[in-house]
């Protein structure tokens, strides 16, 4: 075997290979060495040793590997280290945002925070009725942009054709990217036709909320019944099933989770608006769970007014601001939670 | 090798029959309205031509689907025969601008006059698709179901368990599945799963199945259980099934239609049609000749 191959390990080795732990201690010891350097320069800060340590970490796996391992190996080393620091950078605003906010949120989240509104406190109160309001706001939201949002992916995918489902795609897309106080504005003077100026109410706030969320609501069933395989369509066809019925008991059956999920996306989305609602819902202390009547509070508001114009501790309304923003991520969390718990629970294989 | 196949097929044909009077035993009520020595419909097909848009799929095919006959279609792939088989229970207008020429009655009726339900004729003209496609969605037992829940045919449970059976039984399929009937389609093999398709079609009681390349994603040994299957089916239905194999069409079919492509961008046109045994042993033309001993396609 030796006399076929020149290498010592045989045909199939091409050279030796690096520790497991080379790509850390590389990063470390580059980490190490660039902070070092960037003190002696009197320069240093933890973003300037990270570029420099990452690069630096690059080019010394390189050589390290390329010597030992060879040259493809050596290619492969530094794209997997770029990538994986392509991804750590993405992921620190992330976790610095989270810890951040948990770390100024914890302190005012409490029961009271919860299950007391603001009425009469002249500082102080909690933020139940931006609780109760972002819920009621963006329920009735939800209940008017999934059905709306729902049929018009099944027509843009089961009926439409040519160029009026070309026309349709690209307004939907144009509506994904309108400001979200247009949307406001566009709720609020609505309103106004018929109640006057000045009108302020939840439903407009869920009106505002869903010209921003059909779209989202349209593009995520359009992506997921579009996957429903053709087959099974046929497959009902075939039968002697009419349109309505493949649609409604063999389409969108299989596409359920998938429909969740895009739901779930959506209000997610557009839980934490502030603009749209600031002009549409108003400003109040008190719970108020009835939309079609009188003002209603919600959290990224509440949070926002909190923050603008602070009580006479000024330190408490911040911290009830971050508390506010840590509820709101919360939400968000538990309802991508139970999306992927329904997606787990109800997804359909499709091949 | 056919004679081997043969006897395999006698053997399960007396199991059927057994199998047929205990059902008779159990249910003879219900079984008295199944056709089962009814004489299924006949398709004809008169000067049809096909077309994808502009594009000229199948030219000026004349072709009878024979009653309780096992009609095989093969040729050469893109020569048009899955695309004729689908214009028999109008699936080929479902393609965005497919349109469809000619005359095609079932049983003296036009399928495509103006009047004319797709779906009803689909619901006697019944298809079996190239790869299983069970609803993934639904149980085995809501599979074979699934067409009289999807046709709101109202009708009690006990009823519906009896039209599941059957049709699971017909498709020598319901010793494998009967404990079983509430775990997903999707759980069978790939010749269960076809098999299941098979109980599917026929728990609607359609008079004609079509059947395209019903094997070709499976093993030989599944292929050879559906095979048997479709000598069965032929006694209740008219058959038509699309092959690329030689050996399945003499094996499994009493007539054979050759369709043939000149070359590629041309219509494909129906070449010569007949009896199975005539067919692959005498063919009137050369093309034929030359397919069926496998020199050319």
């Amino acid at each position: 075997m030796s006399a076929i191959s020149p290498h010592p390990g045989g045909a199939l080795v091409s050279g030796g290979i690096l520790p497991k732990w080379a790509p850390y201690g590389v990063f470390l010891g580059a980490a190490a060495l660039s902070a070092a350097v960037l003190a002696a320069a009197g320069s240093f800060s933890i973003g300037l040793t990270l570029v420099f340590g990452v690069l630096l970490a690059c080019v010394a796996i390189y050589s390290w590997s390329r010597a030992v391992e060879g040259p493809r190996r050596a290619v492969d080393r530094v794209v997997t280290m770029a990538i994986a620091s392509a991804f750590a950078l993405a992921m620190i605003p992330l976790a610095s945002l989270l810890f951040e906010v948990a770390k100024r949120g914890l302190p005012g989240l409490s029961l009271e925070f919860i299950t007391d509104d603001a009425r009469g406190v002249i500082n102080g109160g909690g933020a139940a009725h931006a609780l109760v309001g972002t819920l009621v706001i963006t329920g009735v939201a939800t209940i008017i942009s999934v059905p709306i949002g729902i049929m018009a992916a099944i027509y843009l995918t089961e009926y439409g054709g040519g160029k009026l489902r070309r026309a349709l795609t690209f307004f939907v897309d144009v509506m994904t990217g309108i400001p979200s106080i247009v949307a406001g504005l566009f709720a609020y003077a609505l309103f106004e036709l018929f109640f006057g100026p000045g009108i302020r109410l939840g439903v407009m706030g869920s009106v505002a909320l869903s010209v921003l969320m059909i779209p989202i609501v349209i593009r995520s069933a359009e992506e997921i019944l579009k996957i429903v395989p053709n087959h099974l369509r046929e497959a009902a066809y075939a039968l002697g099933t009419p349109k309505w019925k493949t649609i409604t008991k063999i389409v969108l059956p299989t596409a359920f989770a998938g429909l969740v999920t895009g739901v779930m996306i959506a209000i997610a989305r557009i839980i934490g608006e502030t603009a749209p609602l600031l002009v549409t819902t108003g400003v109040i202390d008190s719970i108020n769970s009835d939309p079609f009547e009188g003002r209603m509070q919600n959290l990224a508001v509440y949070a926002y007014s909190e923050y603008r114009s602070p009580g006479v501790d000024k330190a408490a309304s911040y911290e009830r601001a971050w508390a506010a923003a840590l509820l709101l991520i919360a939400i968000v969390m538990i309802l991508n939670i139970v999306a992927r718990m329904v997606y787990r629970r109800y997804k359909t294989e499709i091949r | 090798m056919l004679g081997a196949a043969d006897k395999k097929r006698s053997a399960v044909e007396s199991g059927s029959e057994k199998v047929a009077e205990t059902a008779t035993a159990t249910a003879p009520g219900d079984l008295a309205q199944a056709p089962m020595a009814a004489k299924a419909k006949t398709i004809e097909a008169r000067n049809v031509n096909l077309y994808y848009g502009a594009f000229h799929a199948v030219e000026n095919v004349t072709l009878t689907i024979a009653p309780n006959k096992v009609t095989a279609l093969i040729g050469s792939s893109g020569c048009g025969k899955t695309t004729f088989l689908r214009s028999l229970n109008r699936m080929h207008e479902l393609t965005p601008g497919a349109t469809v020429e000619g005359e095609i009655t079932l049983d003296g009726e036009d399928m495509y006059a103006s009047g004319v339900d797709p779906v009803r004729v689909r619901r006697l003209v019944g298809m079996v698709f190239q790869a299983p496609n069970p609803f993934p969605t639904m149980s085995i037992y809501d599979n074979v179901a699934s067409g009289l829940n999807l046709n709101a045919t109202r009708i009690k449970k006990a009823q519906k368990d009896e039209v599941v059976e059957r049709s699971l039984r017909g498709a020598n399929l319901w010793d494998e599945v009967k404990d079983r009937l509430d775990k997903p389609g999707l759980s069978l093999s790939g010749g269960q799963q076809q098999r299941l398709c098979i109980a599917r079609a026929t728990a609607v009681e359609p008079e004609v199945l079509l059947m395209d390349e019903p094997c070709s994603a499976l093993d030989p040994v599944a292929t050879l259980a559906i095979e048997d299957l479709i000598g069965e089916l032929k006694s209740r239905y008219t058959i038509a099934i699309v092959t690329h194999n030689m050996q399945q069409a003499a094996r499994a079919s009493d007539l054979t239609a050759f369709f043939n492509l000149e070359e590629s961008g041309k219509p494909g046109r129906l070449v010569e049609v007949g009896e199975t045994e005539t067919i692959f042993t005498n063919p009137t033309q050369k093309a034929t000749e030359d397919y069926v001993t496998g020199r050319f396609g």
